[in-house]
């Protein structure tokens, strides 16, 4: 198998096997230091990777087989496991979906606290995707600013949910508790801090000499190309595509809010990390209308009335302000999503994550728990380009490449 | 939206040249179309050239009782804006102790990883596939085909297993 008197020396993470002259199988991960959960077998002739397959499974923990045998709303905090960066994201297409077959439609409140807090978590997950990426680079000085500044949104989410990432936000009909009276003040300040610190990451990282020329011109997608490999989010925006769910098929109160959607034209792996810098700013600005929206209007429901009707009258006492219980306005779980049946029916939903389109396909044939539901995620779409992109470029760009698709393997193995 | 929805059904039946009787059913969140295995090919063309670009999702659910695997392609368009805002999904239904389907990622290369995904959680065999093998499972779980509804999910006890024979008349795969 090996050619004579080859000596490849195999790195940790890292395993090489010669195939034949010239010829090499590399095999990254899959415990490697910065990817996590994932294998990339790659053959290199001398060192031009020449076939990607990504081998990708390593955390899967078969959540579309276990959602068959649990209630309807525990499976909620089962999905957001899937991307816990971005809870809120990800678990909102299931909830819009089990609402279609319920008939049901939130309130104005609960759809602008989702927006909200997707908004929140999109800061929050594209700060991390930045803090990887610098880890692949050898920008560790990124990493620590990165997740230092993600901090400040996975705070924001406490305040607003009581948990850092697995919040179980949204719920079927509303989400599941209001605001705090201070929070509109916690969020001007964090968009604040966060449009300056932008600027510096501009300075130290995107506009760096050194990580310009790794990222210029390396893994460019183009736009019909990123249709062809059905791309998602960022990704396939930085292609030039102007496509993102929140326009195309808006979602709670996005088509009230208003935004931008920014698009690159260049579909390399720089522009794809500038993309996320304006899609930063972009949620920073929705976050603060959405709570200028919330602060004005009063606390009216912030639950479908089907649900809140079934509430103890002691729940109404809490929201209204007039008891306290553990803090201001902290509902308890209403008791009647334990026993929820879902009629028959098949729905379709989809939102817009942090690393793309996520979809949902719920079957329910009317017991308590779903018959079949399939979820698709942003990264999942993704990770087709690696096989597609890579080929062609050298193995030092493996990891500019990998970086900049801001791939999660947890999201897609779920 | 429901003027709008009709019109979107009313432009498939024109794209797929399908007869009026046909099955378009407007469902919520996205339309499905049925056909059978035979002329999905020809009617994922169709589509792909009236503009839906990439598949979103391939899923499969199995029907015991009728005996049948449906598998559903959700596509949409990117490119086209007067389409982005519907999903469409292309099902066909085939016997579930023979599922053998055309594959579809020669026309929409985004299916080619979701059609492996499929082929290991249910077993469809998808005729003309580039490279179909398992992709998250180990070649032994995806042998039992673990997403069809005979496959049992049983619970671990809470008892830690004291000899290796007891631990291994526990598990479900060699």
């Amino acid at each position: 198998m090996g050619t004579e008197g080859s000596q490849v020396q195999s790195l940790p993470g890292m395993q090489v096997h010669p195939l034949k002259k010239n010829l090499y199988e590399v095999a990254i991960g899959p415990a490697h230091p910065g990817s996590g959960h994932m294998r990339i077998l790659v053959r290199v002739e001398g060192d031009v990777m020449v076939e990607v397959d990504p081998d990708i499974g390593f955390v899967h923990r078969t959540m579309e087989k276990l959602s068959e045998g649990r209630d309807w709303m525990k499976n909620i905090p089962l999905f957001e496991r899937m991307a816990i960066l971005d809870a809120c994201n990800v678990t909102l297409p299931y909830v819009e979906a089990v609402e279609k077959l319920l008939d049901v439609d939130p309130p104005e409140r609960a759809k602008y606290l989702r927006t909200l807090l997707c908004e929140i978590n999109r800061v929050a997950s594209h700060l991390y995707g930045f803090g990887i990426f610098g880890v692949f680079l050898g920008h560790s000085t990124l990493y620590m600013w990165a997740f230092g500044d993600r901090e400040v949104f996975v705070e924001l989410a406490e305040r607003l949910t009581g948990a850092r990432l697995t919040h179980t936000y949204p719920m079927f009909g509303g989400v599941r508790r209001d605001m705090p009276d201070d929070f509109g003040q916690h969020v001007r300040k964090a968009a604040a801090y966060m449009r300056r610190r932008l600027d510096e990451y501009a300075k130290i990282f995107l506009l760096n000499p050194n990580i310009r020329s790794r990222l210029e011109g390396v893994g460019v997608v183009s736009k019909s190309r990123a249709v062809e490999l059905g791309l998602a989010g960022p990704n396939v925006r930085a292609s030039g595509v102007r496509y993102d769910v929140r326009l195309a098929e808006p979602y709670e109160a996005y088509d009230r809010v208003d935004f931008e959607i920014p698009i690159y034209e260049e579909g390399d792996s720089l522009a794809r990390a500038w993309q996320r810098v304006e899609e930063i700013k972009q949620s920073l600005s929705i976050m603060e209308q959405a709570v200028d929206w919330l602060e004005k209007h009063p606390r009216e429901g912030f639950v479908h009335e089907k649900f809140w009707k079934t509430a103890p009258p002691i729940y109404k006492k809490v929201y209204a302000g007039e008891v306290p219980y553990a803090g201001k306005y902290r509902v308890k779980m209403i008791p009647l999503y334990a026993s929820l049946k879902v009629p028959a029916g098949r729905s379709f939903a989809r939102t817009e994550s942090a690393h793309g389109e996520i979809t949902y396909y719920v079957e329910s044939d009317g017991k308590d728990v779903p018959y079949r539901v399939r979820l698709v995620s942003g990264s999942y779409r993704n990770v087709i380009a690696f096989k597609y992109v890579m080929p062609g470029h050298r193995l030092a760009d493996l990891p500019a490449i990998y970086g900049s698709f801001d791939y999660f393997p947890p999201e897609w193995d779920r | 939206m429901s003027t709008s929805a009709q019109g979107i059904v009313e432009r498939l039946r024109s794209i797929l040249g399908l007869a009026p009787e046909a099955p378009v059913e407007q469902l919520k969140g996205y339309v499905e179309v049925s056909v059978d295995p035979a002329s999905l090919r020809d009617a994922a063309a169709k589509l792909k050239a009236a503009g839906f670009d990439h598949v979103k999702s391939v899923t499969a659910v199995d029907y015991p009782d009728k005996k049948q695997i449906k598998v559903i392609y959700h596509a949409s368009s990117m490119l086209d804006e007067s389409l982005s805002g519907y999903v469409v999904g292309l099902a066909t239904s085939v016997d579930r102790d023979n599922p053998t389907v055309p594959s579809l990622s020669s026309i929409w290369v985004s299916a080619e990883f979701q059609e492996r995904e499929m082929y290991e959680f249910f077993g469809v065999n998808f005729e003309g596939h580039p490279d179909l093998r398992p992709l998250l499972l180990t070649p032994d779980v995806a042998a039992q085909r673990p997403l069809r509804k005979d496959f049992k999910v049983v619970e671990e006890d809470d008892y830690l297993k004291s000899t290796y024979d007891e631990y291994t008349s526990t598990k479900r795969w060699v």
